[in-house]
C-alpha cells in the first residue's frame, strides 16, 4: 500500500510542477482546507458522510457483482426526493424531528427509485448496468436542472439553485463551531459497521456473494438470484438516497443540480481501493473526504483547480489495481514454478470430475 | 428537394463525425475481444491534449497571444498527431493491465474514465476558453457537385471524410480480407485462432492502440472543429457513453454502427431546433422547458439497448426474404464478441 501512495504522490507532484506551482505549498493549502480548525474539519466530515454512505452501498452492489455506476444519480435523485419534502413540508417546531425523518424517508425512496429502474432494465430486459445506470445519472441530471428552472425556479434568484430551505427542514448542527450533523454521522456509522455485519452473517449475505461470484450456479443452487441482485440494487440505493438527502438538507441547505458532485463515482474507488474489505471502507473515505475538502480552497488560494483532487485520488486508484496486477502475477509465476507437476495432476482431476 | 433540409442532412453527418470515429474505434478494440471503458474519459482528455498541441504550435505558449508563429495546419495535424498519441497511450494501459496483469478491464477502463477527465480539467485549466485553429471545411472536387450527395456528404472537412474511410475500411477489412479474419477470430474464439498460429495478445496489442488513437483523432476533432476549444464542464461530456452504447446497437459491424450515430446526431439536430424555434404540431405551438430536451439522448440509449436486448433487430432478419436475408445477417447481428473482456493465456 506504502509504494502505490507514495508513486500517485510523486505523480501528481509533477503534475502540480508541469503547471507551474509548488507541490509542497499546494499540500500545505490542502492541509490547512481540512484541518486548521474544527470548522473545516467538520468540512471534511461533511464529505465522509456521503461518501461512506455510497461506499457502503457499493460495497453491497459489488459483492453481488454489479457495477452500479448509476450511484451518481441515486443520490442526485435522493436528493430531489427529499427536497421536494424541504419546499413542501412546514411543520410546527416541536414536529420538526417528524419532518426530519420524512425527508430522509423521501430520500431513501429517491434512491430506491432510481436504483430499481437500473435494476429492472439490467435484470428483466438485459440492458447492462452500467449503460442504463449513466444514463438515469444524465437524467437524474436534466430532472435537477429542470426542476430549478421551472417548479423551484426561486424568486428573484437566479436558475442556480432553490430557494433556501427553511430551518425545520435541515440536519441540526452538532454546534457552532462544529456544523455538522450528528444524527447523519450516526446513521454513516450505523451502516458502515451494520451493513458488513449482514452480510458476512446472514443468508442475504451468502446469497449475495454467490451471486456475485457464479450467477449461473448460484442459480443452480437455488439462489433466487432475481431477487438477490434486485435487493443489493435497492440496499445501495437507499443508502444513496440518505447520502443524497444529507447534501441538501445540510451541505447545501437548497436543492442544486450538481449536488452528487461526484460523490457516487468516487465511492466506486473507494471500494476498488479497499479491495471489498469493510473495515477499509471509512478509513479510505475519510482521507478522501480530507483530499476533498483541503482542495476546495485550491482555486481561492493559488487558482489552481480542484480537480487536483480527483487527479490525486484516481492515480493512487490506479497505481494501486496496477500494483496489486502485477503482485498476483509475480506470485502465480512463483508458484508456477514451484507446483508445475503438481498442479498439472489436480487439474487433470479435475478435469475429469468436472 | 429544398436546401434547408439538405443542410440540415449535412449538419447531421458533420456533428455524428466524433461519435462515428470513436465507436469505429471502439468496435475494432471490442472486436479483439477488448473493451475500452475509458471512452468518455478519453474524448477529453485527448480533445484537451489536442486543442492545447494545436494552439501551442500555432501560436506559442502564450495563452494571450493573438498573433500566429505558424500556420493554422501545422498546429492542427500536430494537433491530431498528440491527440492519437494520448488516446493509444490510455488505451495501452488498458491493453497492458489485461494482457500482462491479467487485470479486469471494466475496472481499469472505469477508474481511467474518470482519472482521465479529471486530469483534463487539470492540465487545461490555462487554455480554457482560448482561440485555436480550427479544421476548416474543403469540399471535394467533383464529388461536391452530386446532386442532393454533393452537399450532404461532399462539402465537409477532412475528419468527416476519414470517418466514412473509416467505416467502409473496417467494414472491407474485417469481412473481406484475411487478417480481418483473424482479428475477428481473437475476439470470438482465441483459442482457435490461436490454434491456427496467430498470436493472439500480440496482435490484441495491436488493435487496442489502434482503437485508442482513433478515439484520440476523435477527442481531437471535438476540440479543433466541432466544438472548438476547451471549457469546463467539457463540450463533449457523455459523449463517450454514448459512443460506447452505439457499439452495442452497432452490433459490431461498421455500417450499423454509423447508423446509431447518425441516429444520436440526429436527434440532436432535432432537439436544438426545437430550443431554438420552438414546436408546433398541426399548427398548435406546444409549450414546455426545453430543458427537458437534453434528456432525449440519453431516453434514446436506453431505447437502442432495449432493441438490441429484446431481439427486436434480429427479428427484422425473418422479416427479409431469404437470400437478402443471407446477405443482412453480419449486419444484423446482435452477439457481442464472444471472448470480450476475458484475457487470452496460452496453457
Amino acid at each position: 500500500m506504502l509504494l502505490p501512495v507514495l508513486l500517485s504522490l510523486l505523480l501528481a507532484a509533477l503534475l502540480v510542477l508541469a503547471v507551474g506551482r509548488e507541490p509542497q505549498e499546494v499540500l500545505e493549502k490542502i492541509w490547512q482546507g481540512a484541518f486548521r480548525n474544527t470548522r473545516s474539519f467538520a468540512g471534511v466530515l461533511n464529505f465522509w458522510i456521503p461518501l461512506t454512505l455510497a461506499s457502503v452501498g457499493l460495497f453491497v452492489t459489488f459483492r453481488a457483482g454489479l457495477w452500479n455506476i448509476g450511484i451518481e444519480g441515486q443520490i442526485l435523485a435522493g436528493a430531489i426526493f427529499a427536497s421536494a419534502g424541504a419546499l413542501t413540508f412546514d411543520f410546527p417546531p416541536e414536529l420538526a424531528p417528524l419532518q426530519l425523518l420524512l425527508q430522509i424517508l423521501l430520500g431513501v425512496l429517491g434512491g430506491m427509485v432510481w436504483a430499481g429502474i437500473t435494476g429492472a432494465l439490467k435484470i428483466w430486459l438485459g440492458v447492462n448496468e452500467i449503460f442504463g445506470g449513466m444514463a438515469l445519472n444524465a437524467l437524474a441530471g436534466v430532472w435537477g436542472i429542470y426542476l430549478i428552472s421551472g417548479p423551484w425556479y426561486p424568486e428573484g434568484g437566479s436558475a442556480q439553485q432553490s430557494r433556501p430551505f427553511l430551518e425545520n427542514a435541515l440536519y441540526p448542527p452538532l454546534s457552532r463551531d462544529w456544523p455538522v450533523g450528528l444524527l447523519a454521522i450516526v446513521m454513516t456509522a450505523v451502516a458502515m459497521v451494520l451493513v458488513p455485519l449482514i452480510m458476512a452473517r446472514t443468508r442475504w449475505g451468502l446469497q449475495l456473494k454467490a451471486t456475485g461470484s457464479n450467477p449461473r450456479s448460484a442459480l443452480l443452487l437455488g439462489v433466487p438470484t432475481t431477487r438477490v441482485a434486485m435487493s443489493a440494487f435497492l440496499v445501495c440505493g437507499a443508502l444513496a438516497g440518505i447520502a443524497g438527502s444529507y447534501r441538501v438538507m445540510f451541505t447545501y441547505g437548497s436543492f442544486r443540480p450538481l449536488v452528487a458532485g461526484g460523490i457516487g463515482f468516487l465511492g466506486l474507488l473507494v471500494v476498488l481501493l479497499s479491495t471489498m474489505k469493510p473495515l477499509w471502507i471509512p478509513l479510505i473515505t475519510f482521507v478522501f473526504s480530507a483530499i476533498l475538502a483541503g482542495s476546495t480552497r485550491l482555486r481561492v488560494s493559488l487558482q489552481l483547480d480542484s480537480s487536483l483532487a480527483g487527479v490525486l485520488q484516481g492515480t493512487l486508484v490506479l497505481v494501486f489495481i496496477l500494483f496489486q496486477g502485477l503482485r498476483q502475477r509475480l506470485e502465480a509465476r512463483r508458484g508456477d514454478q514451484a507446483g508445475d507437476v503438481s498442479q498439472a495432476s489436480a487439474s487433470s482431476q479435475s478435469g475429469l470430475t468436472g | 428537394m429544398n436546401v434547408e433540409f439538405l443542410n440540415t442532412l449535412a449538419s447531421v453527418v458533420a456533428n455524428a463525425t466524433p461519435l462515428v470515429i470513436a465507436s469505429i474505434g471502439e468496435t475494432i478494440t471490442e472486436r479483439a475481444g477488448v473493451i475500452n471503458l475509458s471512452l468518455n474519459g478519453s474524448l477529453i482528455v485527448t480533445a484537451m491534449a489536442g486543442f492545447i498541441a494545436a494552439r501551442v504550435i500555432s501560436f506559442g505558449v502564450d495563452v494571450d497571444a493573438i498573433d500566429m508563429i505558424a500556420s493554422a495546419e501545422a498546429g492542427l495535424i500536430g494537433g491530431v498527431v498528440v491527440a492519437m498519441l494520448v488516446g493509444a497511450l490510455v488505451a495501452l494501459i488498458i491493453a497492458l493491465s489485461s494482457i500482462e496483469l491479467r487485470l479486469d478491464q471494466v475496472t481499469v477502463g472505469f477508474i481511467l474514465t474518470l482519472l482521465m477527465a479529471d486530469l483534463a480539467q487539470f492540465l487545461g485549466q490555462e487554455y480554457t476558453r482560448i482561440p485555436g485553429p480550427v479544421v476548416p471545411k474543403w469540399p471535394v472536387p467533383l464529388l461536391q457537385d452530386l446532386p442532393l450527395l454533393g452537399p450532404v456528404f461532399f462539402q465537409q472537412n477532412v475528419l468527416v471524410y476519414l470517418s466514412y474511410v473509416l467505416v467502409i475500411g473496417l467494414w472491407f477489412w474485417l469481412f473481406r480480407t484475411r487478417p480481418g479474419m483473424a482479428h475477428r477470430a481473437i475476439g470470438e474464439r482465441p483459442e482457435a485462432a490461436y490454434a491456427r498460429g496467430t498470436n493472439v495478445n500480440r496482435l490484441r496489442y495491436v488493435y487496442v492502440v489502434l482503437g485508442g488513437a482513433l478515439v484520440g483523432v476523435a477527442g481531437g476533432a471535438y476540440s479543433l472543429h466541432f466544438k472548438p476549444g476547451l471549457s469546463n464542464p467539457p463540450a463533449m461530456q457523455g459523449d463517450g457513453w454514448i459512443a460506447l452504447a452505439i457499439v452495442i446497437f452497432g452490433g459490431w459491424h461498421p455500417f450499423r454502427v454509423v447508423v446509431g450515430a447518425w441516429l444520436f446526431a440526429a436527434l440532436r439536430a432535432v432537439s436544438s431546433d426545437i430550443q431554438k424555434n420552438g414546436l408546433a404540431v398541426l399548427g398548435q405551438t406546444i409549450e414546455f422547458n426545453f430543458v427537458l430536451l437534453n434528456g432525449l439522448p440519453w431516453l434514446m440509449l436506453i431505447v437502442t439497448l432495449l432493441l438490441v436486448s429484446s431481439g427486436a433487430i434480429e427479428r427484422l432478419l425473418l422479416l427479409l426474404p431469404g437470400p437478402v436475408q443471407r446477405r443482412m445477417r453480419s449486419v444484423l447481428r446482435s452477439d457481442p464478441p464472444r471472448a470480450i473482456g476475458t484475457t487470452f493465456e496460452v496453457d
